[in-house]
């Protein structure tokens, strides 16, 4: 199948099984939304996505190839936001954002992504200075500053004002428009029509570790 | 190269911008070097003859101090996960922060070696082939040390645990390096040196950047 898809995957954290058996499959103008309470596994599955680690079982497919046969390729396709913001406080928040787009692959619209964050104003000043929800922003310019068909976005929202919200919103609507996948975890109501919901309770391995235990035995055991 | 030549200027710009931390490695070397005099004496002859050693050993020492933060922002603010999918090869990631690490930390130990020659009383005749041992010998600490860096990132005491696994892997350096030195100022030529050290460069250049990457990696799981 085309598209973006896992089968069987499993993941496991320090001898704790946090998820198993799971899949997922999101075709090109799809969406994909995470759900799920805290510690359910969503920046976990999130970041065996992008292939920042490895699945303890199961395989994921991009375009109908295994990521594992030519990760690079991959990687060049891919925008990965996680719920750290990757912004140095020494650099102007232009030069954050250039050394991103630089990483990236495809030509860079570095003003384009600073205005449709509402950050153009701010272009020049130390990044130290900016709010929480101006970090978060500028974290989001990264995906509109350069092409990439697949976005993985791990909370998004997190701090940012309705305006923002609405912003990313909008562009999620248009990246998809345009052909593109967004994957996103939210413990809020996203407001992305028509996406498909992996609810992460369903492949929560009920707190067990690797040898069978339940985490609470386990740790009982442990302080014994 | 793109994404290399944007990763060395990152990290110039933001040593330049945060000068303390490089200051403070030059600062260590010229006050390391600075109280031999004091523990062995001033005497011009004694001094002359430990300069080459107390030179490299300082520098060793001075350089040390520099690795603990060479991938630990990166490792904190989640930079490094951006780097480990970036469309490159890990390896040319890997050399382009050890790349970024001589010139904000080796060269400018190379240029302020001359001048503890000078404190230390060290022979006219020694200074060329000083440089030419501490270009090669700072460029081969850098790239053995990212990779301690490397392979440390993310364990508690990661500076003590560092300075413990590399130091005794650039004994060799310190050998060739002060050896180089001393072979000159005896009157013999100190080519044979100059070509060890030149050939543990190649190999470190091989071995380390493809090292760190796995290294890198596994700290960003």
């Amino acid at each position: 199948m085309e598209g973006f898809t896992g089968t069987g995957l499993a993941c496991i954290r320090s001898d704790r099984i946090v998820f198993a058996g799971l899949d997922f499959a999101v075709s090109s103008g799809d969406a994909l939304v995470l759900s799920g309470p805290n510690g359910s596994g969503k920046s976990s599955l999130l970041r065996l996505m992008a292939g920042i680690a490895a699945p303890a079982a199961g395989k994921i497919n991009w375009q109908g190839r295994p990521v594992r046969d030519d990760p690079e390729g991959f990687f060049a396709d891919l925008h990965y936001v996680g719920h750290r913001d990757a912004v140095k406080p020494a650099l102007t928040v232009r030069e954050n954002l250039s050394f991103h787009a630089a990483l990236r692959r495809g030509d860079a619209h570095i003003d384009t992504a600073l205005d449709q964050v509402g950050l153009s104003a701010l272009a020049d000043l130390p990044a130290r200075l900016l709010s929480a929800g101006q970090t978060r922003r500028l974290t989001l310019a990264r995906i509109l500053a350069t092409p990439a068909p697949l976005w993985l976005l791990d909370e998004p929202t997190i701090a940012l004002d309705y305006r923002s919200v609405d912003r990313i919103r909008s562009a999620i609507a248009d990246h998809r428009a345009g052909g593109g996948i967004v994957v996103a975890s939210t413990n809020v109501p996203l407001g992305i029509y028509d996406a498909k919901t992996v609810d992460m309770t369903a492949y929560i391995e009920g707190n067990h570790t690797l040898w069978g235990d339940s985490v609470d035995d386990y740790s009982a055991g442990d302080s014994a | 190269m793109n994404a290399f030549a944007a990763l060395v200027a990152r990290d110039i710009r933001i040593a330049l911008r945060q000068l303390s931390d490089t200051l403070m490695v030059i600062v260590f070397f010229i006050i390391a070097a600075a109280l031999f005099p004091f523990g062995v004496g001033p005497e011009p002859n004694l001094l002359a003859r430990m300069a080459p050693g107390i030179l490299w050993v300082t520098a060793l020492l001075a350089a040390m101090l520099s690795f603990d933060r060479l991938f630990q922002n990166d490792y904190e603010d989640g930079t490094l996960e951006l780097l480990v999918i970036a469309p490159q090869p890990a390896w040319l990631t890997a050399l382009a922060k050890i790349t970024a690490h001589w010139l904000t930390t080796g060269l400018p130990l190379l240029v302020a070696s001359p001048v503890i020659g000078i404190m230390l009383n060290l022979r006219p005749d020694g200074y060329g082939v000083l440089m030419a041992a501490m270009a090669l010998g700072t460029a081969i600490i850098s790239l053995v040390g990212a990779l301690g860096a490397a392979l440390t990132l993310g364990s508690r005491r990661s500076g003590v645990l560092l300075s413990l696994l590399v130091l005794p892997l650039v004994i060799p350096v310190l050998i060739f390096g002060a050896g180089a030195v001393e072979a000159v100022i005896g009157g013999f030529p100190a080519t044979q040196q100059l070509l060890v050290l030149g050939g543990m460069l190649l190999a470190c250049v091989v071995v380390c950047p493809w090292g760190c990457a796995v290294a890198l990696r596994m700290a960003a799981e």
